[in-house]
């Protein structure tokens, strides 16, 4: 049976991991590579890499990260952040991951999405949507540049087009949610996941397993993110993993 | 000396990092002579079924078929499977090596494509691809085209319905999931194969 994906995510700013970690049971917690390779023995099914910094001068900083990272990473190894170009995509790739996600550039060129999928396969293309949502209620808008900017398109279209253009997946996050952990936004999570065929990835607002069990049954989620919960301890993820098992969701447990 | 097939398309670099944490010797090669002549061939293979046209216009396809004749192992991975098979729906103008009988179609349509994640395997206690490997194991798929159920499958993976998920025949082996993605499971597949 195809499992539910749970996804450690590492923000990471000049080759560090940056956001809500807790150095406690690891020497090194805020380097990448090693925060990838801890994750992947506790259990996590993927590892998504976002560079949060992503101006050009650093561009070199993240390529050695990914390199690192990827070295000793033997589950599938997204990257993203500052991807405008397919050249910026061939670059991440070389250094060796899997998959690439774009979020700003896609919105602004669509057709980047085509691009990098003509080259590389639509398996290596994740397309972020960072959503929030509309004061009316039931309607998600897309932001860019890190939820700075309202692109004035509806999220779920937005996913769609995405897909028609050749996204291999979605990662959307419900910007409502994120970092509050409150639980994933189910009803945006839905809403998209219904309207694609795609495999859609849920981020932004979990806390405990509770959150996790909601957004795969209600929210038909794939697979779903977390940074920070992840980064508490050194089995986080495992515990995490044999509590969704006990509530019959199903896992790749034990890994 | 393993030689990784590079025909312009896969992760071939993904292989090559599993091998090497196998410390199995390896080379990235579209040199038809010094593929024909590796002690073992690789064919990672992701994206379009259509790519695979170019392993014959390189000379790469007759420098398979020569090594497969002398009785060299081979692995096709994900695409590197299914161009063993007659062809794929994905590009009906391109054929297969057609070592294998059937084609490779589309899943049905009451199920998300492609086929993206961990799923578990009904394996072949018999098969020496997966020795030491119990069916309980999940390995890493994404692909939005499966290989059909034959005489050579000694693996199955169902979603939607069931598909070969790995094939054996003699010297010849393929798997849909990728072993270079697959964790421990699939460093096992790979040890595996470098072992024969």
């Amino acid at each position: 049976m195809l499992t539910k994906r749970i996804i450690a995510c590492l923000d990471v700013d000049a080759g560090r991991v940056v956001k809500g970690v807790k150095f406690e049971n690891l020497r090194d917690a805020g380097d990448p590579a090693q925060l990838a390779r801890a994750h992947s023995e506790s259990g996590a099914d993927e590892i998504v890499l976002l560079d949060i910094s992503a101006t050009h001068e650093r561009r070199a900083t993240l390529l050695d990260t990914v390199r690192r990272t990827a070295r000793q990473l033997f589950i599938p190894f997204t990257v993203g952040g500052g991807i405008r170009t397919l050249s910026d995509a061939a670059d991440v790739f070389d250094a060796g991951a899997d998959k690439v996600s774009i979020n700003s550039a896609a919105l602004t060129d669509p057709s980047l999405i085509t691009c990098i999928a003509e080259r590389f396969g639509s398996q290596a293309v994740v397309v972020a949507i960072d959503a929030k949502r509309s004061e009316t209620g039931q309607r998600w808008e897309a932001f860019t540049s890190g939820g700075r900017m309202p692109s004035g398109r509806n999220a779920v279209e937005w996913a769609r087009e995405a897909e028609s253009r050749g996204a291999g997946e979605i990662l959307l996050t419900s910007m409502d949610r994120d970092g509050t952990g409150s639980g994933f936004d189910c009803e945006l999570t839905s809403a998209v996941a219904d309207a694609v065929r795609i495999p859609v990835i849920a981020s932004g607002g979990a806390g405990g397993a509770a959150d996790f069990v909601q957004v795969f049954r209600a929210g038909h989620a794939d697979a779903a993110l977390a940074a920070s919960i992840f980064h508490y301890g050194y089995n986080q993820l495992a515990e995490l993993k044999q509590e969704l098992v006990r509530y019959s969701i199903p896992m790749r447990w034990p890994c | 000396m393993i030689a990784i097939v590079d025909y312009g398309a896969g992760n071939l670099r993904s292989v090559q990092r599993a091998l090497d944490s196998l410390e199995q010797e390896n080379v990235i090669s579209s040199d038809p002579g010094q593929v024909s002549r590796a002690s073992k061939i690789m064919l990672p293979g992701v994206g379009h079924f259509a790519s695979t046209a170019s392993l014959n216009r390189l000379g790469l396809q007759k420098a398979i078929m020569d090594a497969l004749e002398r009785g060299t192992p081979f692995l096709g991975i994900c695409v590197g499977m299914q161009w063993l098979y007659q062809g794929s729906a994905e590009s009906p103008a391109t054929a297969g090596l057609g070592i294998l009988p059937g084609c490779c179609d589309r899943f049905p349509a009451e199920v998300k494509s492609p086929h993206v994640g961990w799923n578990s395997l009904q394996i072949d206690s018999a098969s020496r691809l997966f020795r030491g490997i119990e069916s309980s194991n999940f390995v890493y798929f994404t692909h939005s085209f499966r290989c059909p159920v034959g005489d050579a499958t000694v693996a199955c993976c169902s979603y939607g319905a069931t598909f070969s998920a790995a094939v054996e025949r003699e010297h010849l082996f393929g798997v849909q999931f990728h072993p270079e993605k697959s964790g421990e499971t699939g460093l096992k597949v790979l040890a595996n194969f470098c072992a024969l």
